[in-house]
């Protein structure tokens, strides 16, 4: 499994990026992990949506998708994917240091 | 004193759970059955009316015909559940108390979700073949179309039968071959998910169907709006929240789905989509002991599928009766969903799955089964022989013969290297 380097600890990611041990992640990795999402700097915003995705994973094990974000971050889907372009469960998740959301079926 | 059994919905999972528990439970237990209207519309023939291969009025029959004798229905709208006190709230102010809650109200079409969709602003060109009216007027709209470009549009998941959009595209396909008129049609399936469909192994055979149909497959596009209408000069288009655009002359669309409007005014029973938690294997809420949830209405890692409400069905009904005979409830549910494709030409293709186990090819239910993952006539006679088995086996809480609620795993060709 790859280790990255953020904030100057080693973790473990999965060949996606995503963290396999959210317990490894701090929030001074986030704007590290973000950059190389494209993501230039963290705003008030992106933290809202940080915290809120690892509240979720922390109750129910999995992230948000993009449209139950939109229903309770706070946040509106379209601001979501201003703050995180493409993807913005699958990328807030990846900054959050949660697992890749689980799709529907 | 009598226990009462109220169950939510009078469709696939409502009417077979409840005549299921009147063949399992005493006659002292009374079993209400509530819904809104008297219209038990069979949703796979929806897909065919579009293409002038099903009389919509043929798909629909009676809710409480379809019920047991010894078993109540209610035709009144539900307002809330008070998950406290035990009570249904009816529209109109009736009040139903319950010992046992069994919630089958299905999905709910949300087309005002998305802008364009819904309301003043939906333009002419847009049409869905998930309800009964919509499937209708779409008839009308396909009959009409001499050639230009169609899209079929998944919105976003969760949806109904997530075959069935792709089903409407292989028709669609097959019916303009028919009319002669496939070269001025262009086909394009735009999807939110990274393939043709959610597991690797099916979403190859479907991506690669596709293809062999002349069929454009637009992935990853989360529609933010439809726009357009007369005066707009960059035409009839869909609109991604991130700035992509796929232009149209007729989108056939599938809106966003939620749960029943009840559960968002019934505090602390539905998820932010208006699905109900519940637990995967026993069926049993997580919201309360005594509510039990069956169908579309359950937030499971499933299909949204009347195969998976049937199979459903069996555990869900046993684990009721242990539930009033206060026994251990039983985690026998497997994730099992088993759908017919049809793929035009009086062909289809048939999958098999559950929550651990992709859909791959092999025979089903057994080595001299229906052939799986693959194309054959003898697919597309199964779909269309269900309807039979609908009203007559399935709604009737019959097993049907050779076919059980735990997905088989012999005749099945597991891949070498797995996905997972």
């Amino acid at each position: 499994m790859p280790t990255v380097t953020y904030a100057g600890t080693q973790v473990l990611v999965n060949e996606e990026g995503f963290f396999t041990d959210p317990e490894q992640w701090r929030e001074e990795m986030a704007p590290e992990i973000a950059r190389e999402a494209g993501i230039p700097a963290l705003t008030e915003q992106h933290w809202q949506v940080i915290k809120h995705v690892r509240h979720e994973y922390e109750l129910r094990g999995t992230g948000p998708t993009v449209r139950a974000l939109g229903k309770t971050s706070g946040v509106s889907v379209k601001e979501l994917y201003e703050l995180f372009p493409k993807g913005p469960a699958k990328l807030a998740a990846k900054t959050a240091g949660i697992p890749k959301p689980r799709g529907c079926i | 004193m009598s226990e009462r059994i109220v169950i939510l919905g009078g469709g696939t999972g409502g009417t077979l759970s409840a005549n299921r528990l009147r063949g399992m439970l005493d006659d002292d237990v009374e079993i209400t059955v509530v819904d809104h209207d008297d219209d038990h519309v069979y949703q796979p023939g929806l897909l065919f009316v579009p293409f002038g291969l099903a009389r919509p009025e043929s798909l629909v029959r009676s809710r409480p015909r379809q019920l047991h004798a010894g078993i109540d229905y209610r035709r009144r709208g539900v307002e809330r559940v008070d998950i406290n006190k035990d009570q249904v709230h009816l529209e109109g102010g009736a009040v139903l108390p319950y010992d046992l809650l069994v919630i089958a109200t299905g999905a709910r079409l949300l087309p005002e979700e998305t802008e364009g969709l819904a309301g003043p602003g939906r333009l002419p060109t847009v049409h869905t073949f998930y309800e009964y009216e919509g499937a209708e007027a779409l008839a009308g709209a396909l009959a009409a179309f001499d050639g230009g470009r169609l899209v079929v549009d998944v919105v976003d998941m969760p949806i109904k039968c997530p075959v069935a959009p792709l089903e409407f595209c292989f028709l669609a396909d097959w019916y303009f071959r028919e009319r002669g008129i496939r070269d001025a049609v262009s086909l394009t399936f735009v999807t939110p998910l990274d393939a043709a469909f959610t597991k690797p192994v099916a979403a190859r055979a479907l991506a690669g169907l596709l293809a062999e149909k002349g069929i454009e497959l637009v992935t990853e596009f989360n529609t933010g709006s439809v726009e357009g209408g007369d005066g707009d000069d960059a035409g009839d288009r869909l609109v991604s929240f991130d700035g992509r655009e796929v232009p149209f002359d007729l989108a056939v669309m599938v809106p966003l789905h939620g749960g029943a409007a009840y559960v968002d005014a019934s505090a602390g029973l539905g998820d932010e989509l208006g699905f109900i938690p519940t637990d995967p294997h026993t069926l049993q809420s997580t919201v309360r002991p005594n509510i039990f949830v069956i169908g579309d209405a359950a937030a499971i890692p499933t299909s949204k599928a009347g195969s998976v409400t049937h199979f459903e069905g069996e555990i869900l009904t046993r684990n009721v009766a242990r539930f009033l005979a206060g026994e251990e409830l039983e985690p026998g549910f497997d994730g099992h969903a088993n759908c017919f494709i049809e793929t035009g030409f009086h062909k289809a293709l048939l999958i098999d799955f559950n929550y651990d186990t992709e859909p791959l090819p092999g025979r089903f239910p057994a080595g001299v089964g229906l052939p799986l993952l693959r194309e054959s006539r003898l697919n597309h006679l199964g779909k269309r022989m269900f309807a039979w088995l609908y009203w007559h086996i399935l709604l009737p809480g019959r097993d049907i013969p050779g076919v059980a609620a735990a997905m088989p795993h012999a005749s099945k060709h597991v891949p070498a290297t797995t996905d997972h």
